[in-house]
């Protein structure tokens, strides 16, 4: 069990808008769904947990160790906050082949070739995630559940504290998306591992959301947790995208 | 046979010069691509001056500078009896500064075309800045960079102007193959002329087409 607790503020500026984010939500549980359409406010937030955007006050703790206080002038670079980031099109590193890319966090930046300790851990990883005749490959050779494969194994070798995802199934079709999740289940599990999931599929609550946490608008609109909730989200999510559409439909009348 | 010394020294300067320029450049391309601070633009504008302004100008700020007199050349001068002026070494100079704009242009699109989300996971991954850049940034940018490269040594090849007034025409000392060609048509002389002109030409042609190879195909699908 570890817990998560974020209490953020960050405005964003561009010439013509502006964008206040206050994200505040604590998660106890081992899977956390953030929901919301895009643009609430749900990426920038993880980034924020990852180190990759600072915000301009606030906090964020996970399990005793706190990433970000404005206040106690703590900021960790994203390279020592031990956190995981699975992004929404993997990022995998497409001059190198997917050992190469599993292997890249423990190497070290000056090493040529591979050390035989990080090539056993490597083959180890890839075995387990059933990668292992992909080892030469390239990025580009890979199918999307594949993609998806490697970057979960480069995501996880380090064991992180927490793993992030940002959409993580949007990228894939229809049928795979239902296998990619019941594996990101299982890989939870083997690897005890922390998940938080973004997300605007109802599905992908109903699948992760032990806490949910729903974004509107730079803001949290509700935290929620499945055991107060014994029906599952279904009804409830389904309900708040409906309840969503219809607002955009009345938008759209309103400026049509 | 001709003369073709003047070709060996210009191979020899526009290599030195294009080194001499890369470091710079490739540090300059890279802030203006990747950080945001005041005077960015004008740091823009300041490295790619040379490509505007007549050689003659760029010769002149030249002589300013590391002229015997120069602010820095009059130290130096003094300090170790040495000047640039009418040497190779100073050719070296005068052609470096006319080929940095194509190096810093050529870098600066190069690191611009490298996903930022690379970069971020790499950060995440545990690099730091400049593991993260020798890891991702540069291997991504290698072509483009390679493609500036080449084409900032044919352009120091070719001067003529900034390196006239730094190293002068000196034959066998400073004379580089631009210098060569303009004394040989001066002299009346055109089967120098017509060979120096065909062998500067070639070389050009076939570096262009090497950068626009390099630059069309993608490595990565």
């Amino acid at each position: 069990m570890m817990k998560l607790s974020v209490d953020i503020h960050k405005t964003l500026r561009s010439r013509e808008r502006e964008f206040h984010l206050h994200a505040t939500f604590a998660a106890t549980d081992d899977c956390t769904v953030i929901f919301g359409p895009s643009g609430s406010g749900k990426s920038l937030t993880i980034q924020a947990i990852a180190g990759l955007v600072a915000p301009d006050h606030g906090r964020i703790q996970v399990g005793s160790e706190v990433l970000f206080d404005q206040a106690a002038g703590i900021d960790l670079p994203a390279r020592s906050r031990k956190v995981g980031y699975l992004f929404q099109d993997y990022a995998l590193f497409p001059h190198l082949t997917v050992r190469e890319n599993i292997a890249y966090p423990l190497k070290k930046p000056w090493q040529w070739g591979m050390p035989a300790a990080i090539r056993d851990a490597v083959e180890a990883m890839m075995a387990s995630f059933e990668i292992a005749q992909l080892a030469g490959n390239h990025p580009h050779e890979l199918s999307g559940g594949q993609k998806q494969r490697v970057a979960m194994a480069r995501a996880l070798i380090r064991r992180p504290s927490l793993l992030l995802l940002d959409e993580p199934f949007s990228a894939l079709d229809a049928t795979l998306r239902q296998r990619m999740r019941l594996e990101l289940l299982e890989l939870r599990k083997r690897f005890a591992v922390p998940l938080v999931v973004i997300t605007h599929d109802p599905a992908d609550v109903e699948v992760f959301g032990d806490t949910l946490v729903v974004f509107e608008q730079g803001r949290v609109a509700e935290v929620g947790r499945r055991q107060a909730n014994s029906g599952g989200w279904r009804q409830k999510v389904c309900h708040l995208s409906r309840w969503r559409e219809g607002m955009r439909g009345h938008e759209e009348k309103a400026v049509g | 046979m001709p003369n073709l010394a003047p070709l060996w020294l210009t191979l020899k300067v526009a290599a030195a010069a294009t080194a001499l320029s890369l470091g710079l450049a490739v540090a300059c391309a890279w802030l203006v691509a990747r950080r945001r601070f005041w005077g960015r633009e004008l740091l823009d504008a300041l490295c790619t001056l040379p490509l505007v302004l007549p050689p003659t100008v760029l010769g002149y700020y030249l002589i300013v500078l590391w002229g015997r007199n120069g602010w820095l050349g009059g130290w130096v001068h003094e300090r170790l009896g040495l000047t640039l002026m009418f040497t190779w070494q100073g050719a070296v100079l005068a052609a470096a500064v006319v080929s940095f704009p194509l190096l810093f242009k050529s870098a600066r699109a190069a690191f611009e075309s490298v996903p930022a989300e690379y970069e971020q996971a790499a950060r995440i991954l545990g690099d730091h800045e400049l593991a993260l850049f020798w890891r991702i940034t540069l291997p991504l940018a290698s072509r483009g960079l390679l493609a500036g490269v080449m084409l900032a040594f044919a352009r120091a090849m070719g001067d003529f102007g900034a390196t006239l007034m730094v190293a002068g025409n000196i034959e066998g000392r400073t004379q580089t193959a631009a210098m060569a060609v303009f004394d040989a048509v001066a002299a009346g002389d055109y089967s120098l002329a017509n060979t120096l002109v065909a062998i500067m030409s070639l070389t050009c042609i076939a570096i262009l087409v090497t950068t626009n190879i390099l630059m069309a195909r993608r490595r990565y699908a």
